[in-house]
């Protein structure tokens, strides 16, 4: 009994020293945001701040316009999201259930890209969306989501484990193929559609290093950008920096309240790439 | 087959795969082919290529050469090498007992399943700002409490022996959220029989930590350590953010930055290439391990 109050006291002390790590910096980050300037720079810091002000927020919008840079997030997180699935779907589709001549080596090639790290194939891309004249577009930002190969790989695990009785039964009433993928296939591929989209969104809302090549326009950055460009230039104006990293984090740690189950499962779908 | 529903299902197949093979061109193989080409050759990504007259030229292997007999990348080697020794074993112990502590019943666990996990959804941009911050030398909250418990402080990301464990503390507290959710499913794996047996023995906490928890988990910990080396030697954001121009001294180079800014702020691309060639085998050579050792290792019991 004594054992058992032990270990029980012993596991509420340890979660909650680990849980203080995790939360004080964002408790850090609340409290600076509402301070004014001066207050920055107080000795003895201030844990909360004596006077509070919103001028901070009032700046990031007005004067940085992180509206704008908000809408611009959600734009191209949500485009490349579609984009990724869209296009996963269809051939995932393909490899699982349609047989043809050379099927295993054309998804083998998909499989093998997947050992190249990303940093290998960023100049060249930069080169092409170049050529293109995508550089510094949305467009430009979010096309090369086209190819995906670990979704095409995710998405054709779940679809072959549907059966083909189904699909079967649909050709036999005359569906299309198209019929059978919009009918069967995506619907009955909810779950793992799900669990992709929140990865793929939350990879896209917190991406820095690819919109940090591609884009260079003010008006078109996304949060870790302008951010980071606001920490270049404004680097020790700590209130503001902190208003906005707490806005660039916001709506995913709502989303999350409401998907936590996604997010999990996404995640660990990600622990296996 | 007839010949109609043959090209039906021939038609089928590649409309539904184009996208994917355009993108698979255009944005994978392609580039892979290019990008080691680029690598052979002095380019500095802005002049046109025009081989006849020489533009840009074709160096062979000498960007490698280079790279390899420089002091830099061996600095950038020894900062990664500094990074990873401090940081294995912190984000092992951190992950393992936030995954342990999970893998209880007590009342309240899904609060603090949360509050660990919210790091993991923060961009690393907005989380190495704050602990930029964190960690300021005169204004921080980090060194405030050093100085409460008699501890003079370093200026930390301002210092070339602080810089590196200024980033791995706010790698482990964004990392070991994540980590931890991988070590949990291992731990709910395990089959509770061992602990059974264990407890009739009389076997204590400790013993049951090392004993069964911790060698039932040994293929997920060799695969998280495995991910944490290649995460390593992919830092970027953190470097940086956190430290302007990747530190004192160079104390913070690692090699994706130095890939973006050989690319993309010194206009050597040429060089840039190579380097991420060498960053590849480098990835490679750890990704193989992985999967040799995955082989040899399933006896997922339990």
């Amino acid at each position: 009994m004594a054992d058992r109050k032990l270990r029980q006291t012993l596991f509420y002390l340890t979660a909650t020293l680990l849980a203080l790590f995790c939360l004080v910096p964002f408790f850090w980050m609340i409290s600076t945001s509402l301070k004014t300037k001066g207050a920055l720079i107080s000795i003895p810091i201030q844990w909360i701040p004596q006077t509070v002000s919103v001028e901070s927020y009032r700046k990031i919008f007005t004067f940085f316009e992180f509206d704008r840079v908000l809408l611009n997030s959600a734009f191209v997180s949500v485009g490349i999201t579609l984009i990724t699935l869209t296009s996963a779907l269809m051939a995932a589709y393909v490899f699982a259930k349609i047989a043809f001549r050379g099927r295993e080596i054309v998804f083998g090639l998909f499989l093998a890209t997947m050992m190249v790290p990303g940093q290998v194939t960023i100049i060249p891309i930069f080169i092409v969306l170049k050529e293109l004249h995508l550089l510094d577009t949305f467009t430009g930002l979010m096309l090369p989501s086209i190819f995906n190969a670990f979704a095409v790989f995710m998405l054709r695990q779940y679809i072959k484990t549907i059966h083909d009785d189904y699909l079967d039964a649909a050709f036999i009433d005359g569906a299309t193929q198209a019929t059978v993928f919009v009918r069967i296939i995506v619907p009955l591929s909810v779950p793992i559609i799900a669990t992709l989209g929140i990865i793929t969104f939350m990879g896209a809302w917190n991406d820095y290093f690819w919109p940090l090549v591609v884009l260079s326009d003010k008006a078109k950055m996304t949060l870790p950008l302008a951010l980071s460009s606001l920490n270049g230039q404004y680097g020790s104006e700590y209130n503001t920096l902190m208003a906005g990293s707490l806005i660039s984090m916001a709506p995913i740690i709502a989303l999350y309240f409401f998907a936590q189950r996604w997010f999990q499962s996404g995640l660990q779908l990600g622990g296996i790439k | 087959m007839s010949g109609a529903s043959r090209r039906a299902k021939w038609l089928t197949i590649i409309l539904f795969l184009l996208p994917s093979l355009i993108g698979l061109a255009v944005f994978s193989i392609g580039p892979i082919g290019y990008s080691f080409l680029i690598g052979l050759t002095d380019w500095n990504g802005l002049n046109a290529w025009d081989l006849a007259a020489g533009t840009p030229n074709f160096i062979g292997m000498d960007n490698y050469a280079e790279i390899m007999s420089g002091e830099e990348f061996w600095r950038v080697l020894r900062n990664t090498m500094y990074f990873i020794v401090l940081y294995i074993p912190l984000i092992l112990i951190f992950s393992i007992l936030a995954a342990v502590l999970l893998n209880n019943k007590y009342r309240g666990i899904g609060a603090y399943r949360v509050l660990f996990f919210i790091p993991v959804l923060t961009s690393w941009v907005a989380g190495a700002l704050i602990w930029k911050w964190l960690l300021s030398d005169d204004y921080g909250p980090v060194n405030a409490i050093l100085a409460f418990v008699g501890i003079d402080g370093p200026a930390w990301l301002q210092d070339p022996h602080w810089a590196m464990p200024g980033i791995v503390f706010a790698s482990i507290w964004k990392d070991m959220g994540f980590f931890a959710l991988i070590l949990l499913g291992g731990l709910q794996g395990i089959n509770p029989d061992y602990y059974e047996a264990a407890q009739m023995d009389g076997a204590g906490m400790w013993k049951r930590l090392f004993r069964i928890t911790l060698p039932l988990l040994s293929p997920i910990l060799f695969f998280v350590i495995i991910i944490s080396v290649i995460n390593s030697f992919q830092l970027f954001p953190q470097v940086m953010i956190m430290t302007q121009d990747a530190g004192p001294y160079g104390a913070t180079q690692a090699m994706v930055e130095r890939i973006y800014k050989y690319a993309f702020k010194y206009y050597k691309m040429g060089y840039a290439a190579s380097f991420s060639w060498i960053l590849f085998v480098i990835i490679l050579f750890f990704t193989v391990i992985q999967m040799r050792l995955q082989k040899r290792w399933v006896h997922y019991d339990g």
